[in-house]
């Protein structure tokens, strides 16, 4: 045996090593793949008698959404803990099968149909993103399979005339009207008069950008800069050098979290100190922002909308909360809106099924599609002809001394008051 | 007019710290007739041990680079020694297949690792700044300017002032003659690619302290890298460096005049120009093989 084949041979049992590491910590797709064998008296005989309920579920676990698709499998994960801890649905446990999509909008099309045709999964949950949601929910609708998600509320998933895609989250085109009813409510003498806009030309950021510049137009704010970028724009330099350029009061970005953090830094090397500054997404991303971004001063008074906070009080939410930390350490603050988002659309499924006592898709859609208003994390879930829920609330929230904290509307719990205007980098 | 100007400075600087992640692809090419796929997640791979050292050792980033250089001209070796030297026959082919998975167990191995949050690099150059004009110019930007300009100028004076610069060169120019006058050509391709790896090191520290990343981040990074030597012409230093300051200058000047979505359109225009008439690129290989 020579040294290059010794080499390989240890190469090889390195890398079996790592992937067994990675597999024996609680990983949210061990965990749930794991025969729900159990000593805990309270869950009934029955619940480990019968075949477990598959859930299919194809998330974004490498390339650019991966952030975003891990804590979307943690919230996916918290639910099914929850329900098998509580005895399982319909007297089954929920088994999660969840296969990683890279990011590629191809790649959710094959594992959608490899989870219905190939695993045959009893359901299927949604993936991360508007982007990956579109070709998802056609592959699940041609099998007339629900699908029911919490990240996919670009107004493009609902005009494809499907009638099985729900997302129990806010409609994205909505996200940002917080923040323009914020703006437009503030004194005549205080309220700014000029705004920037950039965002990419991605299905969740435009709609949100496009319908909050119709608002703040109507009413009196004028655009001296709109800008679209591609998605897969790498270098931020000129287009923050052209929001800095316009010297708007306001700056209002479509980004995801690459993006902002790059503007925020350009922002400072410029030493530009808007009034107000939004982004679409990314500063929700509790540490993932904040550590990142440069620490709490610098995070200092830039908002972000977003339906849902650790401290409301939602149905579940506090146990949600508790749950993560237990499971996954960290803070309150430190969890990502996605692992809300997730949670409720496993939430919302549950209620759908126990009022149907069916797994049933097409009883499922029924169900979704009555009228019935339904309890998440994220609140109230009502689901119109589209699928979009028109209960749902929408949030303005900002960082304030390391916590990012609801401002908008004022009767939220645990509002503050927002800091106008915002305070220059440090 | 002062965006412009804007852009004309935002390009150069982005596009020194591209020249340098780019040279070692272009180096390893010219040499060795391999198409290493994996440069960006070497570089990102750069980008996390100079984030490691200073968040467990407090270690300057620009100072880390005497450690984390060496590590990864070894870590090149390695590489070389295990996965491509053992590719004798349709190298350029395999070497793409070959590098793309260790591009993949690398991304893998750092998403175990430090997670697939986006991290960014810190240090009180990042964000400051001082004035020209109307003006603000980052230190970041001017210290990885002159970090790009040291490096490869250095690496210039390598490749035409050393003894291993002439064997790396007859190597470049003819595989087969170089062995036949005594050249150890294995040799020369090891150190070649180690040379070329520690340069994402460099590059990757320098990306990072001018972007987050994540593991993941290689996807957007080699593309852009394949381009750029594409345009300078396979095996190019000289090439690499123009091409990699022109790609950036093009797009920020067309971001901020016209619209970054027509950034990439009009750049990737020039290059379909330049390769209509120039199919080897700006320097391509003929050229290289004269100097």
């Amino acid at each position: 045996m020579n040294k290059k084949t010794l080499f390989y041979i240890a190469l090889a049992a390195v890398l079996a090593f790592s992937a067994a590491c990675a597999s024996a910590t609680p990983s949210p797709t061990a965990v749930a793949t794991a025969a729900p064998v159990s000593t805990d008296t309270s869950v009934p005989p029955t619940a480990t008698a019968l075949p477990p309920i598959k859930i299919g579920i194809s998330l974004s676990l490498s390339g650019d959404f991966s952030a975003d698709g891990q804590a979307f499998q943690q919230g996916y994960q918290l639910w099914a803990d929850t329900v098998n801890a509580n005895g399982g649905l319909l007297g089954r446990q929920v088994q999660l099968d969840i296969v990683s999509d890279a990011s590629s909008p191809d790649q959710v099309q094959t594992n959608y149909q490899t989870l219905i045709n190939v695993n045959h999964d009893d359901l299927v949950f949604g993936p991360y993103s508007t982007l990956l949601t579109k070709p998802a929910s056609v592959v699940a609708n041609r099998y007339g399979y629900a699908m029911v998600e919490g990240a996919g509320g670009g107004p493009s998933v609902f005009t494809q005339g499907l009638n099985n895609v729900f997302d129990v989250s806010l409609p994205v085109a909505n996200n940002l009207n917080s923040f323009a009813q914020y703006l437009l409510a503030l004194p005549a003498n205080q309220r700014p008069t000029t705004v920037a806009y950039a965002t990419e030309d991605d299905p969740f950021t435009q709609p949100q950008v496009d319908t909050v510049k119709a608002l703040l137009d109507a009413g009196g704010i004028k655009s001296l800069s709109y800008q679209v970028y591609p998605a897969e724009t790498t270098d931020f330099n000129p287009i923050a050098d052209k929001l800095i350029a316009s010297k708007a009061q306001v700056i209002v970005v479509g980004t995801m979290l690459p993006d902002i953090l790059a503007m925020v830094q350009r922002f400072q090397q410029q030493h530009f100190n808007p009034q107000a500054l939004i982004a679409t997404a990314g500063p929700d991303q509790g540490d993932q922002f904040l550590t990142p971004v440069g620490g709490a001063k610098v995070a200092e008074g830039i908002m972000v909308p977003n339906g849902w906070y650790p401290e409301s009080n939602n149905p579940g939410n506090a146990d949600m909360v508790n749950a993560y930390i237990a499971k996954y350490g960290g803070k309150a603050a430190d969890i990502s809106a996605d692992v809300a988002e997730a949670y409720s659309v496993g939430q919302v499924v549950q209620q759908a099924i126990q009022k149907t006592q069916s797994l049933d898709n097409a009883k499922l859609l029924a169900e979704l599609h009555s009228g019935d208003t339904f309890d998440s994390v994220q609140g109230p879930v009502k689901f119109d002809a589209t699928g979009q829920n028109v209960a749902a609330t929408a949030y303005l929230f900002q960082w304030q001394n390391g916590a990012l904290v609801p401002v908008y509307p004022a009767g939220a719990t645990n509002a503050v008051s927002p800091e106008f205007p915002k305070p220059n980098w440090p | 007019m002062q965006l412009v100007l804007d852009g004309i400075i935002t390009g150069l600087m982005a596009g020194s710290i591209y020249a340098l992640m780019a040279s070692g692809l272009t180096l390893i090419f010219g040499v060795m007739d391999i198409i290493n796929v994996g440069q960006g997640a070497l570089v990102i791979l750069g980008a996390y041990l100079s984030y490691l050292l200073q968040q467990k050792f407090h270690i300057d980033l620009f100072l880390g680079l005497l450690i984390t250089m060496p590590l990864m001209f070894l870590f090149g070796l390695l590489l070389e020694w295990a996965f491509i030297r053992p590719l004798k026959r349709d190298r350029t082919t395999l070497s793409i297949l070959v590098t793309f998975a260790i591009a993949l167990v690398i991304e893998g191995v750092l998403g175990l690792l430090f997670t697939t949050n986006m991290v960014k690099l810190q240090a009180w150059y990042i964000n400051a700044s001082f004035r020209i004009g109307s003006f603000y110019i980052a230190y970041v930007h001017i210290f990885g300017f002159i970090l790009s300009v040291i490096l490869l100028g250095g690496l210039y004076l390598l490749l035409y002032r050393t003894k291993f610069g002439y064997s790396l060169r007859a190597s470049m120019q003819n595989r087969v003659a170089a062995e036949l006058i005594g050249i150890d050509v294995e040799r020369v391709s090891a150190i070649t690619f180690g040379i070329g790896v520690a340069l994402a090191a460099a590059g990757g520290m320098a990306y990072g302290a001018t972007s987050s990343f994540n593991p993941a981040s290689h996807y957007d990074l080699i593309s852009r890298l394949l381009v750029i030597i594409i345009l300078a012409g396979m095996g190019s230093l000289r090439g690499a460096l123009i091409a990699s300051l022109g790609m950036l200058v093009v797009e920020d000047v067309t971001s901020v005049l016209w619209s970054p979505v027509w950034a990439s359109t009009v750049f990737f225009i020039i290059l379909i120009i330049i390769l209509v008439v120039r199919p080897q690129g700006l320097f391509g290989q003929r050229l290289v093989r004269r100097q």
